[in-house]
C-alpha cells in the first residue's frame, strides 16, 4: 500500500479537540484532513459536533504536535506513582473535619 | 461485520522476548498506542482489518443511499440521511485509526480503488424496496453491532476508541431499521409481502457477513490473541441467528430456512448454512452489485480531484500571502 | 391516503405535544380567512424551496470529493429538511384542511410547488452544488435575519431557528467560494461556468407579486425586492475575493417557480420522491 510512486497531494491530517461544556478541558476526540486551520474547524463542526457535542474546537496539525518518545514511557511517568502525596487519600483527615 | 477474512500475519510459532513482552501486555488487557513497538505483523493485520472496516462504512452508504430521495416521509427522509451520513463519519473514524499506523487515506482509498483491499461482502446486494431499508438496518446493523461492540475493547488504542464512538453513534441505527420493518409487517398486503421478500433476500447474506468457518483458521486464532479479533466468527453468527429470530417471529416473519429449530439445552437455533461459494464469488468480485459500487466510488473520488486540489491550492497560496504580509509589516 | 395521520411516522405522543407547544404561541396570523390563501402560498414557497434543495443536497451523499464534504453536505440537507417540515407544517395548519407538511410534500404535483427554480436545477459538479447553496443562501439569511421580526410570532419562531443553521452555511458557502474560485485554474474556471449557468436564475429571489405583498401588508414579512441591494453586495464582494467575474447584471431573469411554472426538472424530482406515496396509496411508512 505503501509502495505507489504517484506524488499526491493530500490534504493533512488535523487532530480534533472539543470543549463539551464550559468548565471542562478540552479532549482529544479524533482527526479528520482539512487544507488549513480554518477549514479544520469548519470540518470538525460538521464531523465532531454532528450531535451538539461540544461549545468550543481545537484544530492542531498533526504534524506539529511533539510526543514523548514511547521507549521514555518507564522514566517520564514511573516516578509520579511514588509521589502519592498528590493524591487526597494520602492524608488520614479526621472525620470530623468535615469533607475536603 | 464489517472486515471479512483478514489474513493475519502472525508468527505463532516462537516468540522473540520482545514479541512475548508485547503479548504479555496485551494478555494483561493492556492498549496499545501508536508509535509504541509492535510486531510488524500486528500493524500490518490492523491495517488491513481497520481499512476493509473504513472501505465497508463507505461502500455501506451506497445501497442505503440509494434510497435517500425516495424515502417515503420527510421525517424517513431525514432519518436515512443521518444514518447514512453517519457511516461516511464511521469511514472516516476507521482511516483515522489506520492513520495511526503509518499509512495515509489516501493510499488506503487507491488501495480499495484499485480492488487490492476489500470491504464486506453484504454491500454488493441491491436494495430493492423500501422495506430493504429496514432489512438493512436491522439484519446488517445487527450483524455489525455484534462484532463491533466486543472491538470496543480491542487492543489497539486508536481503533478501541473509534470504535466506542461508533457505537455509541450507531445505536439508533438497527432500531430505525427494526421500525421501518415494524411498520411495514404491519401495513398493507403489498407492504408485508415487500417486508418479507427483503427477509428472504438479506438473510443469507447476513449470515455470510461473518466469513466462514473459522475454527481450522492460523489466521483467526493470531488475531484472536492479539485482541483485534474477539470472538470467532461462529460464536458470532449464532450469537446473531439467536438474536435475530424471535424479533423476526415478532414481526410476523417467516425466516427463509426450513431447518430452523431451537434447542431447549443449548438456547441456540440451528439453522442452515449460507450459501459459501456464492459468498466466494461475491469476494471475488462477482456480486450482483460489485461493478456499481466500485465504480461509484472510484467516480467520486475523480469527479472530486479538482475540488481537492483547489483548495490545496488556496490553503498554498494564502499562507504564502499570510507570509509575505507579516514579513511587510516588520 | 385514507387520512392524513396515516402519514405519520414518529412518535405520536412527541408530535402531538410539539403541535401543543407550538399553538401555545398565539398568532391571529394563522386562523385569519382573508389572509388565508396568500399566507398558505407564501408559506408553501417557504417550505418547497428548502424542501426541494435539501432533496438536491441529499444526492450527494455517498458521492462526495472527500469524507469530510461528503458529511458536510448532508448536514446542510438535514438543516433545510428541518426547516422544510417547519414551514410546510404551518401552511397545512393555515390552510386548516387536514394535510400534513408530509401530505404537501409529497402529494402535491409539479403546478403546486412553489419553490424557486433556482433550487430546482440538477445539483451538477460540486462547483454548481457550492455556488448555489452560496447565491441561495445570501438571499436565505438575509430573508430569515428579516422574519425574525415578523409580525407573525410562528414565522418569527420559524426564522430564528432556521437562522442559526443558515448563518452557518452563509459562513461555508462563502468560504468554499473563495477558496474555490482563488484555487486552481481548474477550479476557478468550474467556479465561473457554475455562477454564468446559476446567474439567470437569481432575479427570482427579488420579485415581489401580490402574494408576496399581501404578506408585507400583514407585516410577516417584508418585500423581497428590499433585500436586492445587500444580496448584491454581499455577492460582489465574495465573488471579488474568489476572484471570479460577476456576470452582466442584464441577463433575463428566469421566473415562475413561486407560481408552479417549473423548468423540467421538477417532474423527475417529484417522479423520484413521491414514488412511494403515489404507487401505494393510504400505507403509512
Amino acid at each position: 500500500m505503501t509502495d505507489t510512486a504517484k506524488p499526491r497531494k493530500e490534504w493533512p491530517l488535523w487532530e480534533i479537540f472539543v470543549r463539551s461544556q464550559n468548565g471542562l478541558n478540552h479532549r482529544h476526540v479524533g482527526s479528520l484532513h482539512a487544507t488549513d486551520a480554518e477549514m479544520a474547524i469548519n470540518n470538525a463542526r460538521d464531523v465532531y459536533t454532528r450531535r451538539k457535542e461540544g461549545v468550543s474546537l481545537w484544530v492542531v496539525e498533526s504534524k506539529h504536535i511533539t510526543a514523548s518518545s514511547p521507549s521514555a514511557k518507564g522514566p517520564l511517568f514511573d516516578p509520579a506513582d511514588d509521589k502519592t502525596y498528590r493524591h487526597p487519600t494520602f492524608y488520614d483527615i479526621p472525620d470530623e473535619a468535615g469533607h475536603m | 461485520m464489517y472486515a471479512q477474512m483478514v489474513e493475519s500475519e502472525g508468527n505463532r510459532g516462537d516468540l522473540t522476548a520482545q514479541e512475548r513482552a508485547f503479548q504479555d501486555r496485551i494478555d494483561a488487557g493492556e492498549k496499545i498506542e501508536p508509535k509504541e513497538w509492535m510486531p510488524e505483523g500486528y500493524r500490518k493485520t490492523l491495517i488491513r482489518q481497520m481499512g476493509q472496516h473504513a472501505h465497508s462504512e463507505i461502500v455501506g452508504q451506497l445501497p442505503e443511499g440509494n434510497w435517500i430521495t425516495r424515502a417515503p416521509t420527510l421525517e424517513r427522509k431525514a432519518i436515512l440521511l443521518a444514518k447514512v451520513q453517519d457511516e461516511a463519519g464511521h469511514g472516516l473514524y476507521l482511516y483515522s485509526a489506520a492513520e495511526t499506523l503509518g499509512v495515509t487515506r489516501d493510499e488506503l482509498f487507491e488501495a480499495l480503488h484499485s480492488g487490492k483491499m476489500k470491504y464486506s461482502s453484504i454491500f454488493n446486494y441491491p436494495t430493492l424496496t423500501w422495506a430493504d431499508m429496514g432489512a438493512v438496518g436491522w439484519l446488517v446493523d445487527g450483524a455489525a453491532i455484534m462484532n463491533q461492540v466486543p472491538l470496543q475493547r480491542t487492543s489497539y488504542g486508536p481503533y478501541s476508541r473509534a470504535m466506542i464512538r461508533i457505537c455509541k453513534e450507531e445505536s439508533f441505527h438497527q432500531r430505525q431499521g427494526y421500525a421501518i420493518m415494524m411498520k411495514m409487517a404491519a401495513g398493507t398486503p403489498e407492504q408485508k409481502e415487500m417486508a418479507q421478500d427483503a427477509l428472504n433476500r438479506f438473510w443469507y447474506p447476513a449470515l455470510m457477513m461473518f466469513g466462514p468457518s473459522d475454527k481450522d483458521s492460523v489466521h483467526s486464532e493470531q488475531s484472536m490473541a492479539w485482541k483485534i479479533k474477539m470472538n470467532t466468527n461462529d460464536e458470532l453468527r449464532q450469537k446473531f441467528v439467536n438474536e435475530t429470530v424471535p424479533q423476526a417471529e415478532l414481526l410476523g416473519l417467516t425466516v427463509p430456512d426450513e431447518n430452523l429449530t431451537y434447542d431447549e439445552q443449548t438456547g441456540d437455533y440451528s439453522f442452515s448454512e449460507p450459501d459459501w461459494a456464492e459468498f466466494f464469488e461475491v469476494i471475488k468480485g462477482n456480486g450482483p452489485c460489485n461493478r456499481e459500487r466500485l465504480q461509484a466510488r472510484r467516480d467520486a473520488w475523480s469527479e472530486g480531484e479538482w475540488f481537492r486540489d483547489g483548495l490545496t491550492a488556496y490553503a498554498e497560496k494564502s499562507a504564502k500571502r499570510r507570509a509575505a504580509a507579516a514579513l511587510a509589516a516588520e | 391516503m385514507s387520512s392524513p395521520s396515516d402519514m405519520n411516522t414518529g412518535d405520536v405522543v412527541e408530535l402531538a405535544a410539539k403541535e401543543a407547544a407550538q399553538q401555545d404561541v398565539p398568532d391571529h396570523h394563522v386562523t385569519d380567512v382573508a389572509l388565508k390563501p396568500a399566507f398558505f402560498d407564501w408559506l408553501c414557497r417557504m417550505g418547497d424551496t428548502t424542501l426541494i434543495l435539501g432533496h438536491r443536497t441529499s444526492e450527494w451523499c455517498g458521492h462526495g470529493p472527500a469524507l469530510e464534504e461528503d458529511i458536510a453536505q448532508a448536514n446542510i440537507a438535514l438543516d433545510l429538511i428541518g426547516h422544510t417540515q417547519m414551514w410546510l407544517g404551518l401552511a397545512a395548519e393555515v390552510e386548516d384542511e387536514g394535510r400534513t407538511a408530509d401530505t404537501l410534500a409529497y402529494l402535491r404535483d409539479a403546478m403546486k410547488f412553489r419553490n424557486l427554480l433556482l433550487v430546482e436545477l440538477p445539483k451538477g459538479d460540486m462547483a454548481v452544488t457550492i455556488m448555489r447553496q452560496f447565491l441561495f443562501d445570501a438571499w436565505h439569511h438575509d430573508y430569515l435575519g428579516k422574519l425574525t421580526g415578523s409580525s407573525s410570532p410562528r414565522v418569527a419562531e420559524i426564522a430564528a431557528k432556521a437562522l442559526k443553521e443558515v448563518t452557518y452555511h452563509l459562513e461555508r458557502s462563502s468560504d468554499l467560494v473563495v477558496r474555490l474560485g482563488d484555487g486552481t485554474d481548474a477550479s476557478r474556471r468550474r467556479m465561473q461556468d457554475a455562477l454564468e449557468l446559476l446567474w439567470p436564475y437569481t432575479g427570482e429571489m427579488f420579485v415581489s407579486d401580490e402574494v408576496d405583498r399581501a404578506i408585507a401588508e400583514a407585516g410577516i414579512a417584508p418585500l423581497v425586492e428590499d433585500l436586492h441591494a445587500d444580496w448584491t453586495e454581499t455577492v460582489t464582494e465574495i465573488l471579488k475575493e474568489a476572484t471570479l467575474e460577476l456576470p452582466s447584471g442584464t441577463a433575463y431573469a428566469q421566473k415562475g417557480g413561486r407560481t408552479g411554472r417549473h423548468t423540467e426538472h421538477l417532474g423527475f424530482v417529484l417522479a423520484e420522491m413521491q414514488f412511494l406515496q403515489r404507487a401505494y396509496p393510504g400505507a403509512s411508512w
